[in-house]
């Protein structure tokens, strides 16, 4: 069953120095307010994965938590490119990013390999592109049936996965709707895992293309209103699309990057929303 | 002769008459999303739109502004999950049209959106990287690319292949065993260039309204092949103008500030 309990504390117990970390939510519900809670912590030597490393990634790469990235596609979206990302890869700073690149259908079938069990899936991609030869992690592979040469790419089992959701009830069952993305696959891959939620509620009332996760399926809950911000809660809050746009000034240079972090996340207590 | 419309808008407007009504349309955010979004307010209402983050037959009414944006979930057909619509939708051919962009294009509309310069382990200019792209453009059953057109992007050399156009040439996408069709026409804000049948390579047929063949030439990376019968497009009707207009006021409208870079 799911404890439920304070951010600070889900972090501290779930999150380890090394560990590997996906934080998931497409576009939608993205669980900023735990990566801020991450990048408080201190946590070094993260391997972070994410189909799209959006700001949030940026902020826990330009904060010096990551050595690894495994992704698929990572820019700031409908504004430009990821400037601290790009620093981390193009001058080592603050400390050089190794890539493990993907596309996106490679990433979503690694988690559903992970949330299945098995050790790698199979598919039809990556061919004729340079990246099987820039990725060691895609591998071509002969159907015994048909004698077919398709994909293969090995499961993701992060260590933990974080993600946000709506609602939980009491009992720390999660239930999500709208663009649910591939956070399922992620959560039901990983070894540990922490929702974020907007509010805890008495009883989970039925909503149209719901996702749930069940409180046995998820070590922990903890409720954080505006967690994802400046991502949205589909019901709850909108794209803060402003904040989006504003990012690729604050974090073109690393010095305006630094003072912003200093100010609205590490000085900040953890609460969702910064502006 | 009128010329009161930007090239941006030229563009838009010639990838939005590339979508038939009544097809299944894979759509990036950004000016594919917005010729989309057209051609379903114009010549094809019933244009099926299909976005990564899980959005099967979304009806926006405004333009979305990231390929998550809620309005695209509010009232789709139906929302699935990013794995299902690579798997289920996708990987099987069920597609018609995928709508791409491109950081760099090579005379075999091969793409590159994944590093620039330097080595890929130590680039010049990292980029975004693939995200859909590499089996949009393997599994659509026609790919259309939409790109501003500059020496820049239009390179006689990708710095890396982020995904598949034709290859090498001719056969290169049969012997990959990919299953779509590949690039059925490149838009840019000079004119439309399309594969010729038998080489594969692209080759200038249309001229929007202005432009010349020399500027393509001077635009383009590589000797360009340009088409014997050069057509002019179509200038943008009024209907389309105003249309287009009203889709890009409803984006800035709806959420100040929020541009496109």
């Amino acid at each position: 069953m799911a404890e439920i309990t304070s951010l600070r504390h889900a972090v501290a117990s779930l999150v380890h120095d090394g560990d590997v970390v996906a934080m998931e939510g497409f576009t939608h519900l993205i669980p900023f307010a735990a990566a801020h809670e991450v990048i408080r912590q201190g946590r070094r030597d993260l391997t972070l994965v994410r189909m799209t490393p959006d700001l949030i990634y940026d902020q826990l790469i330009g904060m010096g938590c990551a050595k690894a990235l495994v992704f698929s596609w990572g820019g700031n979206p409908g504004v430009g490119s990821l400037h601290r990302f790009r620093d981390a890869v193009e001058n080592g700073w603050p400390t050089p990013l190794q890539l493990e690149e993907h596309s996106h259908a490679g990433m979503a079938n690694r988690y559903v390999a992970g949330a299945a069990g098995l050790p790698f899936a199979v598919m039809r991609g990556y061919t004729g592109t340079d990246l099987p030869e820039n990725t060691a992690n895609i591998a071509s592979i002969v159907c015994p049936f048909t004698g077919e040469t398709l994909t293969a790419v090995p499961a993701l089992q992060p260590d933990v996965t974080i993600v946000h959701a709506q609602r939980a009830d009491r009992r720390g069952n999660v239930q999500m709707w709208g663009i649910t993305g591939v956070q399922k696959e992620a959560v039901l891959a990983a070894s540990r895992s922490l929702v974020t939620v907007e509010e805890i509620v008495d009883e989970l009332a039925p909503v149209p293309g719901q996702v749930i996760l069940p409180s046995w399926a998820v070590t922990a809950v903890a409720e954080v209103p505006s967690g994802a911000h400046p991502s949205y809660a589909h019901g709850y809050s909108e794209r803060d699309n402003d904040f989006y746009v504003r990012w690729d000034a604050v974090s073109r240079d690393r010095e305006t990057f630094l003072a912003w972090m200093e100010q609205h996340v590490l000085e900040s207590a953890n609460v969702g929303r910064q502006t | 002769m009128s010329d009161d419309w930007s090239a941006d808008e030229m563009m838009t407007v010639a990838a939005a008459r590339q979508l038939r009504d009544k097809t299944a349309c894979f759509v990036g955010i950004g000016l594919p999303s917005t010729a989309a979004n057209l051609a379903r307010a114009t010549h094809a209402p019933d244009l099926v739109l299909i976005y990564e983050s899980g959005c099967l037959g979304a009806k926006p009414q405004r333009l979305p502004l990231s390929i998550g944006d809620g309005i695209l979930a509010e009232n789709a057909d139906a929302v699935v999950s990013v794995a299902e619509v690579f798997n289920y939708w996708l990987q099987p051919g069920r597609i018609d049209i995928g709508f791409l962009g491109a950081a760099q294009l090579d005379r075999f509309a091969n793409i590159n959106t994944t590093v620039i310069g330097g080595t890929y382990a130590s680039p010049k200019v990292r980029l975004p990287g693939a995200g859909g792209a590499p089996e949009i453009a393997a599994s659509c059953r026609e790919v259309i690319i939409v790109v501003r057109q500059n020496l820049r992007t239009f390179v006689d050399r990708l710095d890396f292949v982020t995904s598949v156009g034709f290859g090498s040439g001719p056969g290169d996408r049969a012997r990959l065993g990919l299953r779509g069709d590949g690039p059925k026409a490149v838009i840019t804000d000079i004119g439309i260039l399309e594969p010729d049948p038998r080489t594969c390579e692209l080759t200038l047929t249309h001229l929007h309204p202005g432009a010349t063949a020399e500027q393509a030439r001077a635009a383009t990376g590589w000797p360009l092949a340009v088409a014997d019968d050069l057509r002019t497009t179509r200038p943008p009707t009024a209907e389309e103008l105003t249309l287009l207009r009203q889709l890009e006021a409803s984006k800035t409208s709806s959420q100040a500030g929020a541009g496109v870079a």
